[in-house]
């Protein structure tokens, strides 16, 4: 007999699903709208310009393999809080701060996560938009703190809920937890216009929350990294001292190398260093210390000049082409003689959208067109090319007409 | 960290060599990994701990979970331990961890959610080994079904494994007893210098039909240090309890990291899957693993040519980067402020840090320490 004859198979991933089954489809013309990567005209995965140059640049340098440190590589986490906060940040420039480096996106959220745990002991509760992200409520719950839930996107509409989110907020219990997407709310697209992010400051310094930033396409969004980092900065500048989570897995392309950063902007440098020494304790049973090779990138991109305006102009490249495709879905819809009111799939922003479709027609877009999404309508936008949105407009007009 | 004859830090020429292979391949790119890992890396460093011709390899009772070094594999085994062994999410379960052993695995155990940590007799300073009989007499002890973390090999920080015939005994005891083996496996290679022998205790115990753990590092063997390259091996019973077992880890790896970084894992999954770059690896290895027992035989030869007091078989009867010297904490203070030469309080040194530029002054170092310090 096993130890192990108790032990259930896990649920399948929903959305690892979508793409097993996309790979069984035989069908010439079956599109892939689950994925969460990028993706270039050609439907084919990207490697920047700035990513080979920086790795052809490291390798000349002939590093050895020794161990970072627990906290990362300095260079890079240090470029990371610049990225976030901006470089004439009083928060920033003053050092009351501390950033470590961070296994990618998920890894920065946990170990946040677990910081806030073992340190915030106002509260349990972390407050997510509906809907949120499928992975934070798992993080959170396995670093063990419990979950609520406030109002953000609007089926109706397919766009924000401001008023709701707003009197949700207004009611949730004061020192909470509170996590906003900084930008390209994932899975909706759906983010706050800056009058209703400044809003939401006040509303949420007024009920003395913390605030918990995941900002996961900086630059990815809109194609300005400033634009995108808007919210994370004006809540600073608001006096609230967030935390914050970065992945650079897609506005550098480095999914598969894990390169992240959690932040926690803190009163003065005494308590950032004090908060950094508990960081560490956190990361240490963890994996000891980070994966160098994606860090090393993305240090030498964030701070080689003309890398980094490489870096900027191939990020806006990658968000410019988001941008058209959703507008060139909408005029196709329209083409098509579709008479739904199609505004929020160019409303909403980043990689994904969330497209209205009710689960029936997506299961016949599934089954009829081979074009593979979630059950919650959401589509990533990086997978549609201006050689299949044709056929994707075709598809979509035929099962909502 | 292994240092060359120089003192300088070492990157295998295997691994630059891959290294170019891989920047070169315009077919590659940085996609994320499956969540449990790159399956040629899985397999393959599973491969490497069980032995080619492992019985459980053929039955497909063995899995592997690609994680962030030998610490990520120790905490993932540990997080599923938790959730699932012995009850679900039984955190009373007891864990037992060497006294000594590396500090670490308290804390990933302890974060884990184990509340219950314990340490097993080990080493025996008075004659300066194995305590064998405490180590023995802990596990008759033991509740049923306690965990055990055991050093593969090159035990941290004692540099004193058990024999064959003793690690019979003790695979006995457990089975008799219903203890659970957690292998630490962080020196496969760099040990001996050959990778059946240090691997040689986990083998046993999956011939002795146990299901158990083992928590691999390639930071040591490969230099791949900063790249976080390890793997937890997961051997059960049959195919469809691992298969289970995986999809749990998927799990918990899904909320810690999602899917591990792809460099280091590259790296290792080419040069083990082809027949000249292992070669050439091995030997890398070998050549690493020889530096260490030439330092330990010349220090030890040159302690009892100066007649220092006591016994110094154990340098070279110690095995590994580390070494348990024997120097109390005051003689170890003499060593650091008179003579500027760093160990730990313990009496711990790192092998890799003499050099034949060096060994005179240590082995002059220790012996002043020795006669002068009580």
């Amino acid at each position: 007999s096993s130890w192990w004859s108790h032990v259930e198979m896990g649920p399948p991933d929903p959305i690892l699903g979508v793409t097993e089954a996309y790979k069984r489809d035989t069908n010439s013309k079956k599109m892939n709208l689950g994925v969460g990567a990028y993706r270039d005209d050609n439907g084919k995965p990207y490697v920047l310009n700035c990513v080979r140059k920086a790795e052809a640049m490291i390798a000349s340098k002939k590093m050895d393999k020794e161990y970072l440190p627990i906290g990362g590589l300095a260079d890079f986490t240090r470029a990371s809080a610049e990225l976030a906060l901006g470089e004439n940040s009083e928060a920033f420039k003053s050092g009351r701060y501390v950033t470590v480096q961070g296994i990618s996106g998920t890894g920065s959220l946990r170990i946040g996560a677990n910081f806030l745990q073992r340190f915030f002991k106002a509260s349990r509760d972390v407050y997510l938009p509906k809907p949120s992200w499928g992975n934070h409520t798992p993080i959170f719950r396995d670093a063990g703190m419990q979950l609520q839930a406030y109002r953000y996107y609007d089926p109706k509409t397919c766009s924000l809920d401001f008023s709701g989110a707003m009197d949700d907020i207004s009611k949730i219990p004061e020192k909470s937890i509170i996590l906003l997407h900084a930008c390209a709310h994932n899975p909706t697209g759906v983010d706050p216009r800056q009058e209703q992010w400044k809003e939401m400051a006040a509303l949420v310094k007024k009920r003395n929350l913390l605030v918990y930033f995941d900002m996961a396409y900086q630059g990815f969004a809109s194609g300005d990294i400033n634009r995108d980092a808007w919210a994370v900065r004006h809540f600073i500048e608001q006096g609230i001292n967030i935390v914050l989570a970065q992945s650079f897995a897609k506005n550098m392309g480095l999914y598969g190398e894990r390169v992240g950063a959690f932040t926690v902007i803190c009163s003065d440098a005494d308590e950032a260093k004090r908060v950094e020494s508990q960081l560490k304790i956190l990361i240490r049973p963890m994996y000891s210390n980070p994966p160098m090779n994606g860090a090393r990138i993305a240090s030498m991109i964030l701070n080689t000049p003309d890398l980094r305006k490489e870096w900027l102009v191939e990020v806006k490249g990658m968000a410019d082409r988001i941008i058209s495709m959703r507008s060139q879905l909408v005029s196709n819809l329209k083409k098509e003689g579709s008479s739904h009111n199609w505004q929020h799939i160019t409303d909403q922003i980043g990689m994904f959208c969330f497209t209205g479709l009710k689960p029936e027609q997506v299961e016949r877009l599934i089954k009829e067109f081979s074009i593979y999404m979630t059950k919650d309508g959401r589509i990533s936008v990086a997978g549609v090319t201006s050689g299949n949105v044709g056929y994707l407009a075709h598809a979509i007009h035929q099962v909502t007409k | 960290a292994y240092r060359t004859d120089e003192g300088q830090p070492w990157v295998l020429p295997v691994v630059k060599k891959v290294e170019q292979m891989i920047a070169n391949d315009n077919s590659l790119n940085h996609e994320y990994l499956p969540i449990l890992g790159l399956p040629e890396f899985r397999a393959n460093a599973s491969r490497i701990a069980l032995g080619d011709d492992s019985p459980a390899i053929k039955d497909k009772r063995v899995g592997s979970v690609q994680s962030l070094g030998g610490t990520g594999a120790l905490r993932i085994g540990a997080e599923f331990l938790r959730r699932w062994y012995n009850g679900n999410n039984n955190t009373a379960t007891p864990v037992y961890v060497s006294a000594p052993s590396w500090e670490n695995h308290n804390s990933v155990f302890m974060d884990a959610g184990f509340k219950d940590i314990r340490t097993y007799h080990y080493w025996d300073a008075a004659k300066r080994g194995l305590d064998l009989q405490g180590l023995l007499n802990d596990m008759e002890k033991a509740p049923e079904f306690s965990i055990f973390i055991l050093h593969a090999c090159a035990h941290n920080p004692t540099g004193t494994d058990p024999t064959p015939e003793q690690w019979k005994q003790i695979a006995a005891v457990m089975k008799r007893r219903s203890l659970f083996p957690f292998f630490d496996s962080a020196y496969q290679g760099f040990a001996s210098g050959s990778l059946e022998k240090d691997a040689w205790a986990v083998r046993y115990f999956v011939s002795e039909g146990f299901e158990l753990f083992c928590a691999q590092s390639f930071s040591k063997n490969f230099g791949l240090y900063n790249e976080r390259v390890g793997n937890l091996t997961v051997v059960g019973k049959d195919a469809d309890n691992v298969q289970r077992v995986l999809s749990q880890m998927e799990k918990i790896v899904r909320t810690t990291w999602s899917n591990p970084p792809s460099q280091g894992a590259r790296i290792v999954a080419t040069t083990l899957s082809s027949p000249q770059l292992f070669d050439e690896w091995k030997s890398n290895v070998k050549t690493m693993a020889d530096r260490v027992l030439l330092m330990r035989s010349e220090l030890r030869s040159r302690l009892e040519a100066l007649g220092t007091p006591g016994t110094w078989n154990h340098i070279t009867e110690q095995i590994g980067m580390f070494s348990f010297t024997g120097l109390n904490p005051k003689q170890v203070e003499y060593m650091v402020k008179e003579k500027h030469i760093y160990l730990m309080a313990s009496g711990r040194i790192n092998m890799c840090g003499l050099t034949t530029k060096n060994l005179d002054y240590v082995a002059k170092s220790i012996h002043e320490a020795v006669t002068k310090i009580q």
